[in-house]
């Protein structure tokens, strides 16, 4: 399950959504707005995303984090539009037999989408705002870099 | 061909645009398209770091259009970590 949504993640959702008798192990991962980077104090975040492609990467890594992991259910869910400080942008669920798997697909599925998935995170901070990632004046391709074979557990 | 070209967030922002449909010639390439953007919005060589979606799939830009095509011109992704190549 992958959901973009414009309003507050609810958590219990994804928890629902990736129960299962046979799951012995749930991990939670939250994406939660900070409010400080690189020296500057963050006011807000704002994020935009190309839907349709993003549910498509999304999907993808999911196959592979069932392919690569013994796990039962895997839940992602992705705010868009305005995220106040301290607010969660990004939730992931994974439910597992054992929690082993269940932490590992978390890091990889977490990793990979900050990689591919076309989303974008626009920092507002006192006199400004700025998308994270943009480097204006660089030249060339950035190249969504394909996942690494047997990086099981690697972090 | 009618090419359907989507922009975001930095780049959507210097070009004033989210949307933009163009005219190629066919069998164009994204880099051809890309060429003409280029003339049309001069800020655009000053952008950064890019890649490309035909379609919802990330391509490269000797990838030949169709008439339809949906091109996406994609800043960094929020990690903004991805693995630079000059091209």
């Amino acid at each position: 399950m992958f959901a973009l949504t414009k309003n507050p993640i609810v958590i219990d959702d994804l928890l629902a959504a990736v129960a299962d008798p046979k799951a012995g192990a749930t991990v939670i991962f939250l994406g939660t707005t900070r409010n400080h980077n690189e020296g500057r104090d963050v006011e807000e975040l704002e994020y935009e995303a190309y839907a349709g492609m993003a549910e498509k990467e999304l999907e993808r890594i999911l196959e592979e984090s069932r392919e690569r992991w013994d796990v039962v259910r895997i839940a992602v869910a992705h705010r868009i539009g305005v995220v106040p400080i301290g607010g969660a942008s990004v939730v992931i669920a994974v439910s597992a037999a054992h929690r082993g798997p269940a932490f590992d697909a978390a890091r990889y599925t977490i990793d990979r989408l900050k990689e591919v998935v076309p989303i974008w995170k626009k920092e507002h901070f006192a006199g400004g705002a700025v998308w994270v990632g943009d480097q204006a004046g660089e030249k060339g391709s950035w190249q969504s870099t394909k996942p690494a074979k047997n990086s099981a557990g690697e972090g | 061909m009618k090419i359907h070209i989507r922009l975001f967030a930095s780049l959507r922002e210097r070009l004033g645009h989210a949307e933009l449909d163009r005219e190629i010639q066919a069998g164009a390439s994204v880099a051809d398209l890309l060429a003409a953007l280029e003339s049309e919005f001069p800020a655009l060589a000053g952008c950064g770091r890019v890649a490309y979606a035909v379609n919802s799939e990330y391509s490269d830009t000797s990838q030949t259009l169709t008439d339809g095509d949906e091109l996406a011109l994609i800043p960094p992704v929020s990690g903004g970590r991805g693995k630079l190549t000059t091209s």
